[in-house]
């Protein structure tokens, strides 16, 4: 990865994302390797919308990469609420961290911040946009199991306002993958992710149901229906039964097929389905700590040699 | 000059932007920020026939020539249109729109959730693709109604 920020998974070459995934396999073979080398750096974790999970695997990814970790505290009774613009946050935190987190309820945001400040920046979320150091640990994940060519990947769920989906259908891009998408019609992929994967060509097929296509895959990736996203509520029960797996629907899959979820999940995994062998979401979840060390200690390295750079030609 | 385009006066100066789909005259009068207090002779022909467009709007502006800028946004919504440079009633440049790699500053991202919507000292920012153009915030792409967002 040559940039310094991490914006969206479409930036993400084949080569970019091997690097990050052989740095999280080291790190995550020998921990203790990786403990101080970036002592004395600062990261700042700024989350404009609560999420503990994403917040605390950056902090611990971090903190075991001997770095320091600084907060916003709660969004409420920040400056943000005072009405000052991203843009103005984001410069003033530029001088307090070495490397900031961004996790933003407005899709582009971390665009934004990346164009206002120098240090890297990580999207740690944007609105309904892109959520890419998941992806990373997505990958991660599917590697272990399945390496990351010759595969069938099924991603079910709200696919239309699921960043984590938008950003690892992006990523597969990259591989010989064929993405199969199973959802209601009213949360297909919007136009724009659509777009991106014919520009590469991709093999992608869109399904309203699972059965048809449950046998042909190699990892299943299940996402949550969001109720909030329903006027009526009638009609989320509806759409929502219809994506929830349990171990029977599991019965006829083939036998090394991987079950992911972001998480949290609220009831489209049934809980029998953590006592197969396909279920693989808490691992992923876990992955997330090495996987978050090696982008982080990636990115940092990339900032490094850019300033470098800029010196070395400052000197001539 | 055909017999159609002459139900539109004649001017002596200024532009006359021809080939513009039907319907697209005032959209074009928008995006150059025309709306007739600048005092400009400004004359607008709308589903006039056309041979190569069925039917065609005509814009003809007195006294104003336009910035590459202008024409630029102007080929979104009109990718037919011909830029005529009129002086002393007689055409002396006769150009072909071409489309921009991106434009800035002139369309408003149809979606409300885009940090560009979002009181953010910003410029929007869109990339021309095959058929619209796309928010470099967002990624939202925006096709048929190109016109009902543009900002001027
Ligand atoms: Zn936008």
């Amino acid at each position: 990865m040559r940039q310094d920020h991490l914006i969206t998974a479409t930036q993400l070459s084949r080569d970019d994302i091997e690097t990050v995934l052989d740095r999280a396999r080291a790190v995550a073979e020998d921990p203790t390797a990786y403990a101080d080398r970036h002592a004395g750096r600062v990261l700042a974790l700024c989350f404009f919308e609560p999420s503990t999970r994403t917040r605390m695997s950056f902090d611990s990814a971090a903190k075991r990469l001997g770095m320091d970790t600084i907060g916003m505290g709660d969004v409420d009774s920040s400056s943000v609420s005072k009405g000052e613009s991203l843009s103005d946050t984001v410069r003033v935190i530029e001088g307090y961290a070495d490397a900031m987190v961004l996790r933003h309820p407005s899709e582009g945001a971390a665009t934004l911040a990346g164009e206002r400040v120098d240090v890297p920046v990580v999207n740690a979320g944007d609105g309904a946009g892109q959520h890419p150091s998941q992806t990373l640990l997505d990958l991660h994940t599917i590697r272990e199991d399945h390496g990351l060519d010759d595969l069938s990947i099924g991603i079910m769920g709200d696919l239309k306002y699921g960043r984590t989906v938008h950003s690892l259908a992006a990523a597969l891009t990259n591989f010989d993958v064929n993405q199969h998408f199973v959802s209601p019609e009213s949360l297909r992929l919007p136009r724009s992710v659509r777009f991106d994967l014919h520009e590469t060509g991709a093999q992608i097929r869109e399904h309203e149901e699972l059965e048809p296509v449950l046998d042909e895959l190699d990892v299943l990736y299940v996402t949550r229906i969001q109720k909030e996203r329903f006027p009526d509520e009638n009609e989320y029960h509806r759409v929502a039964g219809e994506y929830r797996i349990d171990a029977d629907t599991l019965a006829d899959a083939p036998d090394d097929l991987t079950v992911m979820h972001p998480l949290p999940r609220v009831d489209e995994i049934a809980p029998d389905v953590d006592e197969t062998d396909h279920a693989r979401y808490f691992e992923q979840a876990h992955n997330g700590v090495p996987v978050r060390m090696a982008l982080l200690d990636t990115l940092l390295e990339n900032a490094g040699s850019a300033e470098n750079a800029e010196e070395t030609e400052a000197d001539r | 000059m055909s017999e159609h385009e002459l139900r539109v006066s004649k001017i002596r100066d200024g532009t006359v932007i021809d080939h513009v789909e039907g319907g697209q005259a005032l959209n074009v009068l928008a995006i150059l920020g025309i709306d007739g207090s600048e005092g400009h002779g400004v004359s607008v022909g709308m589903n006039v026939p056309s041979d190569r467009l069925g039917r065609k709007d005509i814009v003809k502006v007195e006294d104003r020539e336009l910035s590459q800028s202008e024409v630029d946004v102007l080929s979104l919504i009109a990718p037919e249109a011909t830029i005529n440079i009129v002086r002393d009633f007689e055409v002396v440049e006769k150009n072909r729109v071409t489309r921009p790699d991106s434009v800035s500053g002139v369309l408003s991202c149809p979606n409300r959730n885009c940090i560009t919507n979002a009181d953010e000292p910003i410029e929007t920012q869109f990339d021309v693709v095959a058929d619209g153009v796309r928010c470099d915030y967002c990624a939202t792409i925006l096709r048929a109604d190109i016109a009902a967002h543009i900002d001027v």
